[in-house]
């Protein structure tokens, strides 16, 4: 079985976002980018799969300029096999991100699909429940733990009110969240094996896809600052000011 | 134009979340009709219908639906979509799950988890964890949205029905089964419901240590909820972490105890109405945005705090 595992670069989830000054975004140049953390996750979780004996191939498919073949490497570093870099300089969104990766299904025929379940830029959540819906195969989102059995895969998701278990027939789109594991360190030697990994570099026009945006941002501000408040000095005088002051208990 | 809003319940009871969100159709021109499914609800069927607002209620009586998959749920709602020019729900983990593939079997882009409405075509959102909020404007003819429930107040419950609608569930695919579901029981408030949350951190130490907590959160009728640090910790469940990866509160009070305030819990948490903050660290990035900052050993003042209440 092959699993296939979209990976997204994104501004670091440690650096400080900040808002460009004539609000048409937020500022990415020297910035320092890496892969999704949730991309992480689910690229861990198919190499533990392929450790398990359950899979054989792992495909890491990120869409996106030049720079995204370093998260291809990041992801065969890790452990994948073999990568697939959808070359294009658009602002490219969910829909159009599943559309590309529904036609790669169509060429890989993967058994699983694992992908982040957000990508901490856009918050969207969207591209693996599309995915799924394009190709008519069974999600199973925000996962904790995933097991295969035979043509079958069982997935514990977290839900609101704690977690929820499904059986999805393969192959099936699966969403991670993050306690499904803890990703790994590339060790430097996998670094350096990973270089000769090979990575096909393809463009959206290969599949046929208009990637087109159909969502223009019209602005991006800054939310609203919070001011800092005063320090009480113990319980007493918290417990005071919340119940005279705030009056909130 | 016609909003289809599609509406949760949960043992008779409609879901706060949904409440709030479907208080964001009132911003939308024409009829909103609400979609409610499971067997055997005739009492959140009769409330769904009182809500303010709603012209038509369409009710889906089918055993599959006791419990939502999405690939029954997206079916049935395209079954209908081409009544309907909106498609709106919670940004719940129901929400998130179902309307993005909806969105795609309509060749549609989803905006998520939307907080203002600003026109028939635009909307707002906030993206990079509630760092930056985005104005965006699509050109699909149809739109779907989820909602963040808490840029909404709950809609009111009425005194009078609107029609109700019942309709077959047809053409279900048969790709997925549900199995089972484990429930965090609990006698205190959800999380995204409750009016106070008293929430804990790495600085915790350990899971038991959240006893303290919980003895707190007794007193006030408060649920508890944790950073992120605390659920990769292993002290608690996931479904207590609040934050940008978790749960997105605001309450009327928030307590964050032995919480540093990273990013991503402030993005859960910073739209609460009044923040308290209690840390050893008075560096700590917590008390930038908290109302009344305690610089205290957590383990000496939360029994005080209890015995206070």
């Amino acid at each position: 079985m092959k699993i296939l595992v979209p990976v997204k670069r994104v501004i670091d989830p440690y650096v400080n976002i900040r808002v460009k000054s004539d609000q048409s975004g937020v500022e990415t140049e020297n910035v320092k980018m890496s892969m999704n953390p949730f991309c992480e996750i689910a690229v861990e979780e198919a190499i533990r799969l392929k450790e398990a004996g359950k899979a054989e191939e792992i495909i890491a498919v990120s869409i996106g300029n030049q720079s995204c073949q370093e998260t291809i490497r990041t992801a065969l570093a890790m452990g994948a096999d073999r990568g697939i870099h959808v070359l294009t300089e658009e602002k490219i969104e969910p829909i159009s991100i599943a559309k590309i990766l529904s036609k790669i299904c169509e060429q890989e025929s993967p058994g699983l699909v694992i992908s982040g379940k957000q990508a901490i830029d856009g918050d969207n959540n969207q591209t693996g429940q599309m995915l799924a819906a394009l190709t008519d195969m069974p999600q199973g989102t925000f996962a904790s733990k995933i097991e295969i059995d035979s043509d079958k895969v069982k997935v514990t998701r977290e839900i609101d009110g704690g977690l929820q278990t499904v059986s999805l027939n393969m192959p099936a789109i699966i969403t991670t969240d993050l306690r499904l594991n803890e990703p790994r360190y590339a060790s430097l030697p996998n670094i350096m094996k990973a270089k000769k990994k090979p990575i096909d570099q393809k463009s959206p026009e290969d599949y046929g896809i208009d990637v087109t945006p159909r969502v223009n941002i019209l602005k991006v501000i800054e939310p609203p600052k919070r001011e800092a408040g005063i320090k009480v000095e113990n319980i007493s005088e918290l417990v005071e000011k919340l119940k005279n002051e705030a009056g909130v208990i | 134009m016609t909003t289809l809003f599609f509406i949760e319940h949960a043992n008779g009871q409609l879901s706060d979340q949904s409440l709030k969100a479907i208080t964001a159709t009132s911003q939308i021109d024409g009829d909103v009709h609400g979609l409610i499914v499971g067997s055997n609800i005739d009492s959140a069927v009769a409330e769904a219908s009182k809500i303010e607002g709603l012209t038509k209620l369409i009710h889906v009586d089918d055993d599959n639906f006791n419990n939502i998959m999405a690939e029954n749920l997206t079916q049935l709602i395209l079954n209908i979509s081409e009544d309907y020019e909106y498609f709106l729900a919670a940004a719940t983990t129901t929400g998130k799950n179902v309307m993005p593939r909806l969105a795609a079997k309509l060749d549609v882009s989803q905006i998520s988890e939307i907080i203002a409405i600003e026109g028939p075509d635009t909307f707002i959102r906030t993206i990079y964890a509630g760092n930056a909020i985005a104005t965006v404007q699509t050109s699909d003819p149809k739109k779907v949205l989820t909602v963040r429930p808490t840029a909404f107040k709950a809609a009111a419950i009425g005194s009078s029905e609107c029609e109700i609608s019942k309709i077959d569930a047809e053409n279900m695919p048969s790709i997925s089964e549900f199995i089972g579901e484990e429930l965090t029981k609990s006698d205190r408030p959800e999380l995204t419901s409750a009016k106070t949350i008293i929430s804990g951190g790495r600085g915790m130490q350990n899971g038991e240590n959240f006893e303290l907590l919980d003895k707190v959160a007794e007193k006030l009728g408060a649920a508890v909820g944790a950073s992120r640090a605390a659920v990769d910790a292993g002290f608690v469940p996931n479904d207590y972490q609040v934050g940008q990866t978790g749960k997105v509160v605001a309450p009327e009070l928030y307590i964050a105890v032995g919480i540093s305030g990273a990013i991503q819990h402030l993005a859960g948490m910073k739209d609460s109405k009044v923040i308290v903050a209690i840390n050893k660290d008075e560096e700590a990035p917590i008390f930038d945005v908290a109302d009344y900052g305690l610089v205290a050993d957590l383990f000496q003042v939360l029994p005080e705090l209890e015995q206070a209440l």
